[in-house]
């Protein structure tokens, strides 16, 4: 038996200055001293939790067990609530539009109100999924630490803040102590060089990310996104790559916050204001990781070299240029890695060497906590403008959030994909987690903006590819993968 | 107090794929109720075809292993979404201790808060077991001592495993982890009290009365 927690495990060396200094630190470690109460006798440390996020599928047994031991919600002034999973984004919808979803989105309405929780139903301006809801609000903050019953609420991370995704034990326990028992992750960077190419987009950095070093070689980790292909993105972009830190095995994912965060998060409706808001810039300019600091990890990926990105199996590690092929199972040296990839390419119906491009779809979807914001419906709509979808295809956007269909709607976006031919939804998950009735026919091939390419994820025998929203809605006209820097909009620009 | 584990005996199934993700583990039809019956939903679409009949090539579709309580495991078990209904399946089933090379951060949480054992074993320990559990497929029995951290096999040979001390601790004991917490709440009031006092940027916006509207931008 070990001795304590994981977290006790054996760490690089920390760099000790002379002089009693105190020791470089990285922005995680920053950010989690700032939280930590107390290290716990079994090494894991309590951290208090600034914001809490709570959505329906997630919450209500919670809840029953707050219930049971006679214990109220801490801080309900430090949570809100939203309906995303399981609720119909059909135009119109209400509660009952899916009939799956009465009994959890009523439990997440009627413990929201009994307890004194803001929350966001589907009737309210402010409804979208929580990690789209949660930057927008400004209710996730730089340098605070964030929880919520969702892996991807490493999202948060694209401003600086620590989002732990958690169970639903978790999530009760969030709600009567306000805190989470944790074992500390261990810091590790990923410096993203050089510069993306025309049509690369952060969803196809972090895509060629996962393939290069794998779904679990983030277990156990705080990442850090870096380098100057980071610094560049906007701070929508950088929440998309931090989404993904789930599928590459990381407890959370972040990114340093600068000048563009702190103008990303002013004027939001719960961000601070005025004096506060001026205190809280000064703070969040101290949260980079000092010169020295150690990570116990430090990976570099050469953007120069990432081409438009598109998973081909069942695990989002089974990803490769738009302008590759499907690969044979056999080239992999590990034995059990080549028999998931073969009965991968079974499942997806595909067969090694098979150009990626070019491969007949029959859905498209456009939405998500990872690409479900104004700036990817606006890249999709880019490449859609003026055109239509293929009639084979059955295509739609679902807005990530009110507050973006609105803004997109602003903008006249609707007009764009609907006059193509796509639905334009109420905001939600939707096809992500199909846990609502937006599901992928069996056998059916989608190319899709979120995150996960699981058997049977969008639906029983659903065959699921991941890219950009670029992407999507360039497969989407033309009915079959396409390289999207052959497309207008990105003709002329030079290749990289 | 949840119901304390210590020493278990059982049959252990053999899951050898890397990766397997909590959406395997548990469909997400499974979730659209809190009262869904999980275990049915355990590994669905790998256990149940099309029209809800078992396929029988499925480990935990065969004699003697539908009665599993130990599950040998590969590589990062439990990966993808947070949904903790993957180890409320697996404990409904009857599996109350996991055991494999490594799992995915959450489910390694979800499962100790559900009193489920998720134990790490090394290489030649897995070998070993899955060798065990191959030799003895009619009745393959082994014993699981928590305290011990050992795995004895149907040949009387024990393996060890690892589970960190107070997690192993709070098992035996039954420990309800909010309970333990909420010992420390002075402390935590304490703490709330400093870091208002420090960063009330962080704390007092969203106390402030109601929320304004929401701003059209996202």
């Amino acid at each position: 038996m070990a001795d304590s927690d994981r977290g006790a495990q054996p760490r690089a060396p920390v760099r000790t200055s002379p002089e009693g200094a105190e020791p470089p630190r990285t922005v995680f470690d920053k950010i989690w001293d700032a939280h930590r109460i107390r290290t716990l006798e079994d090494g894991r440390d309590l951290v208090f939790v600034d914001r809490h996020v709570l959505q329906e599928t997630t919450s209500a047994q919670a809840f029953a067990g707050l219930a049971r031991a006679g214990r109220r919600v801490r801080h309900p002034e430090l949570t809100i609530a939203t309906q995303d999973h399981i609720l119909s984004t059909v135009p119109g919808r209400d509660e009952t539009t899916n009939p799956d979803g009465r009994e959890l989105l009523g439990l997440m309405r009627s413990n929201a109100g009994r307890h004194g929780i803001r929350h966001f139903g589907l009737d309210d301006p402010g409804q979208g999924i929580v990690h789209v809801i949660a930057p927008e609000s400004g209710f996730a903050l730089p340098g605070s630490l964030l929880a919520c019953g969702d892996s991807h609420t490493s999202t948060v991370g694209g401003l600086g803040a620590l989002g732990i995704g958690v169970g639903t034990s978790e999530v009760e326990h969030v709600l009567a102590t306000q805190t989470l028992a944790l074992t500390r992750p261990r810091p590790m960077r990923v410096r993203f060089e050089g510069a993306r190419g025309p049509g690369v987009t952060a969803k196809d950095l972090i895509l060629y990310m996962i393939g290069a070093l794998g779904v679990a070689a983030g277990r156990g980790c705080a990442v850090e996104y870096a380098g100057a292909a980071v610094r560049a993105l906007p701070v929508e972009a950088r929440l998309t790559l931090c989404n993904m830190s789930i599928e590459f095995g990381a407890r959370l994912g972040l990114v340093a916050p600068d000048d563009a965060t702190a103008a990303y998060v002013s004027g939001r409706p719960f961000a601070p204001r005025g004096a506060d808001f001026e205190r809280a810039r000064e703070e969040w300019r101290a949260l980079i990781s000092d010169e020295h600091a150690a990570f116990d990890r430090d990976e570099v990926i050469d953007c120069d070299r990432v081409a438009p990105q598109i998973t081909w199996g069942t695990s989002p590690q089974d990803v490769a240029g738009v302008d590759g092929v499907v690969p044979d199972p056999a080239g992999f040296a590990d034995a059990r890695r080549r028999d998931l990839a073969a009965e991968a390419l079974r499942y997806m119906g595909l067969e090694p060497g098979m150009p990626l491009e070019g491969l007949p779809i029959d859905v498209a979807f456009i939405g998500s906590c990872t690409n479900g914001r104004l700036s990817d419906l606006e890249a999709a709509a880019e490449v859609v403008r003026g055109r239509r979808v293929a009639p084979s295809v059955w295509a739609l956007v679902v807005p990530g959030s009110q507050a973006v269909r609105r803004a997109a709607e602003a903008r006249g976006l609707h007009r764009v994909f609907q006059d193509a031919g796509f639905e334009w939804r109420e905001a939600g998950c939707s096809m992500c987690v199909s846990i609502n009735e937006d599901v992928v026919p069996t056998g059916a091939r989608c190319l899709a903006t979120s995150n996960r390419n699981f058997e049977n994820r969008q639906g029983r025998g659903s065959r699921t590819h991941l890219a950009s929203p670029a992407t999507v809605a360039a497969a989407a006209l033309a009915g079959r993968v396409t390289d999207v820097r052959r497309t207008e909009v990105f003709a002329g620009e030079a290749r990289p | 107090m949840r119901t304390p584990l210590t020493l278990l005996s059982g049959v252990m199934a053999v899951l050898p794929d890397h990766n397997v993700n909590t959406d395997s583990i548990i469909p997400s039809a499974w979730l659209r109720s809190a009262t869904a019956d999980l275990a049915r939903g355990l590994f669905g679409a790998r256990r149940f075809d099309e029209s809800g009949r078992e396929r029988p090539d499925f480990v935990l579709n065969q004699r003697p292993f539908r009665d599993a309580k130990f599950l040998l495991a590969g590589e990062n078990f439990g990966c993808g979404s947070s949904r903790e209904a993957a180890v409320w399946a697996l404990a409904r089933f009857g599996i109350r201790c996991v055991f494999a090379p490594a799992f995915a951060d959450i489910f390694y949480e979800n499962a100790f808060r559900n009193g489920v054992l998720a134990g790490l074993v090394d290489e030649t320990t897995w070998l070993a077991l899955a060798a065990a559990v191959e030799r003895h497929r009619d009745a393959p029995l082994f014993h699981v001592d928590l305290p011990a951290a050992t795995i004895t096999d149907p040949d009387g040979i024990r393996h060890g495993f690892t589970v960190p001390a107070g997690r192993a601790e709070a098992l035996i004991r039954g420990d309800d982890e909010i309970d333990l917490t909420l010992r420390h709440i002075d402390e935590i009031k304490r703490f709330l009290d400093t870091a208002t006092a420090e960063r009330g940027w962080l704390y007092r916006s969203p106390l402030d009365g109601p929320l304004e509207p929401q701003r059209t931008t996202p």
